[in-house]
């Protein structure tokens, strides 16, 4: 069944149906029209799902999306046009460009902890780039799965886009299949899979994985502010986000007041009873609910701590004087347990993390500039937000991806119609100017050497049409500010 | 521990003491990558004489003048390359700092190739010491004189403990698979290529596969065919036919093929003389394997122009077959030889067509004089890069991206693409820990209000660029005002 799409598909992508870009924007404002008018039938798949409730919906995956898809129709033709390079002597005469092309049939396999945003914000891209695509939603939140199977047909061009539902049989079964791109969300160990899998058919993929992103808590820095954007981001969707915070480092003297704020700051977000919060998320299932529980095991509860597997609650949790080897700091949290590292500076929090994987997100807190350079300097990650969590990933002129084990690749914005198209060199020379290549034919001489060296060696400077009316610009510029102070004066 | 394994750790710790950050060091790596390139002319030429026949001209002409500018390219723009990137602000961050910030991955392994030895082995080399990695050198072991050069004197003009060469076979380059390196080059063909991301997705290391094909060359009637035959002569027998970007084989108009198997002809005797034997422009076929894959690959194909050969010398001379019908065993592997097939079509249509039912090719070649027909050619067909009315040049524009696509290999590189290839893109967002306010709208508890204020940042596109440009026009128009009323009442 699988390949049978996949090679229908293909089809249908040779015959240049998705070429035109007319087609391509008709295919996303028709995304666009999906998430709209289906608002309703999203959040309540979601509810069922992960307990998401309305605005938690629209603010973590329908806005990305919707700002995507605006962003993809307004610069898309600016995005697919020829892109003009500079050239060197020997091509000083030619056209020289270098012009993307779609790849074909893209592989989107999505996740469940934003079930839409990571199956969707990767598809606006295909589309625009001019793929054809198979969507394989994460099983884990089924609901979400079964209504984008549901829905997709109905506003897109079924025989360009389609979704392929099922567990692992399914997705090894696609798998199997050939693609010109494999764009995986999830975790690090079926990352691995993925690609091996893609390496049989030589498919490019792009891995959006995961880690433990770290937080550092300089001692210099408004800690109630710090926390309470913290706090913002770890405990969203119950704290099942690739970006969340995963754990803080920071100075003993300053564990207590960071205990505080975050408590402070739970209250105001969340009341009392964290679990009869509408805003407050539940833990995708129990295997996953009992992973998180068990991580608690050694540590010293400081907040929080409740749980009712019946509903896969959670209540939001700081875990104090966490110590390195502890199961917690392990591996990858995904669940609403916040656990502190105490660290005497910045050069052990910066010798921490380095010990560690390279993670997907790196959070700093400071007001010192020295610090945040320091910080930024010696460490490696997908991305980094200062003096704030998550935010970078809403930042669709900012590159997001992993880097090492936390992934591969970037997208968002026109980095993911950049990463699912070919950028294809082009070079379209004329008959003219032969006695010019004289330099590179046998037989090779000295003379006809020094030629070539000549020709290799010097560039010129791409006069693209904004770079002259800049110049243009500036120049007159200039000019009336003289002829002003000449004339005042 | 493998001597691999030792290896590859060696440049890890030197990796990680931080030497290879500072720009300056990357340059002085750089400036003595092009002291050694310019210093050992004749130790290169030599090896390469001793792999590959290959004159002394050729040295320079394909393998060192690339790597000059490749190097002069890198230590010029370096700075502009390494430096922070700012990227448009939205209304959200208006007042923060935004921007991309390349970073080096680590420790890069660079697997060369042995048709270009010293173009694909440094040349991929060059933007991984730009973009501050270490990296190990695994020469391929075909070249072997080559590689001998390359692990005698590398280590005398860089860093070796950064920059080792690793030479051997396959069961050396099997053990360097097991390491983890924090990118992988890989230069050569498509099923080693698998080979060796399967090894890479162990680590969750990402590739560079820069592979082959069947590199179509399409002429169409309206040419000017003698120039095209000079181009594409050129382009294939340069180096012995064994070019990864070597024009693979002719389509044209069975009304051309006679034509254009003259011009080539007259085209060998130019370059090659009466006999290409003797000629010390004219290569060799690297060994005694390869040498016989080819001359079964002439099986079942009409002989119009050459066939001689030496399998004492691996030598096979310029040959053209004609009348070559698409099973034939000469199209149904990339040739990576002197053998130049002509398959006759019936226009462009067919051409086309025939382009797409094979595997995405690393290069594609037309020959015509009509730019309507460039054009659709290139819209209706996929390949790494595309040249019209030439032969390989696209190489040697350094602002060009050289990569595959499909089959034909996935990543670029070449100038900046070479540092942006071996480097973490980093986005950064720097944020102040003022303006709380602001961020209400995105706290719970959760409002409709608060969501239609985040929805207005978010959302609302605000083109910074062109309010910029319209601000500095209204003060431009001002100053006009001003010193016209100024002359006008003076």
């Amino acid at each position: 069944m699988e390949k049978q799409v996949v090679d229908g598909l293909r089809e249908v992508f040779q015959s240049g149906r998705s070429k035109p870009l007319q087609y391509r924007k008709q295919q996303l404002r028709a995304l666009h029209r999906l998430i709209t008018e289906r608002q309703a039938d999203i959040e309540q798949a979601l509810k069922q799902d992960l307990n998401r409730n309305t605005y938690n919906t629209s603010l973590f995956e329908l806005i990305s999306i919707e700002n995507d898809i605006k962003s993809a129709e307004r610069d898309m033709a600016d995005w697919a046009a020829p892109r003009s390079v500079k050239k060197n002597l020997n091509s000083a005469l030619d056209d020289v460009y270098i012009k993307p092309e779609p790849l074909g049939v893209v592989l989107i396999i999505g996740t469940w902890n934003y079930p839409w945003a990571m199956i969707l914000q990767p598809l606006v891209g295909a589309i625009a780039a001019g793929n054809a695509a198979v969507l394989k939603p994460s099983e884990l939140s089924e609901h979400s799965a079964r209504l984008v199977k549901e829905l997709l047909p109905l506003y897109l061009d079924k025989d360009m886009y389609q979704v392929v539902t099922g567990g692992v049989p399914e997705t090894q079964e696609l798998l199997k299949q050939r693609f010109d791109h494999i764009f995986y969300t999830g975790s690090s160990t079926v990352g691995k899979l993925v690609m091996e899998a893609a390496a049989r058919h030589l498919t490019p993929v792009t891995l959006e994985l995961g880690g433990k992103s770290p937080c550092y808590v300089d001692k210099n820095c408004d800690i109630a502010v710090a926390c309470r954007r913290i706090t913002w981001g770890k405990f969203a969707n119950c704290g099942q986000t690739c970006i969340a915070p995963d754990y803080i480092l920071c100075e003993p003297s300053i564990q207590d007041r960071i205990v505080e704020e975050i408590q402070k700051t739970l209250l105001e977000f969340y009341q009392k009873d964290p679990k009869s919060s509408p805003d407050y998320c539940r833990i995708i299932n129990t295997r996953h609910f009992d992973r998180v529980l068990a991580l608690m095991n050694e540590c010293t509860i400081a907040l929080g701590g409740e749980s009712d597997c019946s509903q896969c609650y959670i209540a939001p949790t700081v875990l104090k004087d966490v110590l390195p080897h502890f199961k917690i700091m392990q591996e990858e949290i995904f669940g609403p347990l916040l656990p502190i590292v105490t660290v005497n500076g910045l050069s052990e929090a910066i010798n921490f993390i380095n010990a560690r994987e390279k993670p997907l997100a790196l959070y700093v807190f400071s007001s010192d500039k020295t610090v945040i350079k320091r910080m930024l300097t010696e460490t490696s990650s997908g991305g980094v937000t200062v003096n704030d969590v998550l935010m970078h990933y809403t930042i669709d002129t900012l590159p997001f991806g992993g880097v090492g084990n936390s992934g591969m690749g970037r997208y968002h914005g026109r980095h993911t119609f950049d990463q699912l198209s070919h950028h294809r060199a082009c070079l379209i020379k004329s008959f003219a100017m032969e006695s010019l290549n004289d330099a590179r034919y046998p037989p090779l001489t000295a003379a006809r050497l020094s030629k070539a060296k000549f020709f290799t060696q010097h560039r010129l400077c791409s006069c693209s049409g904004i770079c002259v009316w800049a110049v243009i610009a500036t120049l007159l510029a200039i000019g009336l500010l003289v002829a002003l102070i000449v004339v005042l004066i | 521990m493998s001597r691999e394994q030792k290896a590859v750790d060696r440049a890890r710790k030197a990796f990680l003491t931080g030497r290879s950050k500072s720009l300056e060091y990357r340059v002085t790596q750089l400036k003595n990558l092009l002291r050694f390139v310019r210093e050992r002319q004749s130790e290169i030429a030599e090896g390469l004489k001793k792999d590959l026949g290959r004159s002394e001209g050729g040295t320079p002409l394909y393998e060192t003048l690339g790597l000059e500018s490749e190097i002069n390219l890198a230590v010029k723009y370096l700075k502009e390359w390494a430096a922070p990137r700012p990227v448009s602000k939205s209304m959200m961050t208006i007042s923060d700092q935004v921007y991309i910030q390349p970073e080096p991955l680590g420790v890069a392994l660079v697997i060369g190739a042995w048709n270009y030895p010293w173009a694909v082995t440094v040349g991929p080399l060059i933007g991984a010491i730009a973009a501050g990695n270490a990296a190990v050198i695994k020469p391929s072991e075909v070249s072997s004189h080559t590689s001998k050069v390359m692990e005698d004197l590398l280590p005398l003009y860089l860093d070796k403990e950064l920059y080792p060469v690793v030479t051997g076979g396959v069961t050396e380059t099997q053990e360097l698979l097991k390491q983890r390196f924090d990118h992988i080059f890989y230069t050569g063909n498509g099923t080693v290529a698998k080979i060796i991301m399967e090894a890479a997705a162990k680590h969750l290391t990402p590739t560079t596969l820069e592979l082959g094909g069947k590199s179509p060359c399409y002429i169409d009637n309206n040419c000017d065919l003698a120039i095209a035959c000079r181009r594409i002569a050129w382009g294939k027998y340069s180096n012995c036919g064994q070019t990864c970007i070597a024009p693979d084989y002719i389509l044209c108009d069975p009304s051309m093929q006679d034509r254009v198997i003259e011009e080539i002809k007259k085209n060998i005797k130019e370059f090659y003389t009466e006999d290409p034997k003797k000629c010390l422009d004219y290569g060799r076929i690297i060994n005694q394997r390869h040498f016989k894959r080819l001359m079964a690959l002439l099986e079942g194909s009409t002989i119009a122009v050459g066939g001689e050969n030496d399998e004492s010398e691996c030598y096979i001379g310029p040959t053209v077959l004609r009348d070559v019908k698409p099973d034939a065993k000469v199209m149904q592997e990339e040739i990576f030889g002197p053998l130049l097939p002509i398959l006759t079509v019936s226009g462009a249509d067919e051409a086309i067509k025939f382009i797409n039912q094979r595997e995405k090719p690393l290069a594609l070649y037309i020959f015509t004089s009509d730019n309507k027909l460039i054009k659709r050619m290139i819209a209706e067909t996929s390949s790494g890069g595309v040249v019209a009315n030439d032969c390989l040049m696209h190489f040697s524009v350094s602002s060009l991206p050289f990569g595959g696509v499909g089959h034909s290999g996935m990543g670029q590189y070449h100038g900046k693409y070479g540092f942006d290839n071996l480097s973490h893109l980093r986005g950064c967002l720097i944020k102040q820990l003022k303006m709380e306010g602001v961020n209400k709208m995105r706290y719970p508890p959760h409002t409709a209000d608060k969501l239609g204020w985040a929805r207005f940042f978010i959302l609302k596109h605000v083109d910074f660029g062109s309010l910029g440009r319209m601000a500095l026009v209204a003060l431009m128009a001002v100053f006009v005002a001003v010193i016209l009323q100024r002359y006008f009442t003076d």
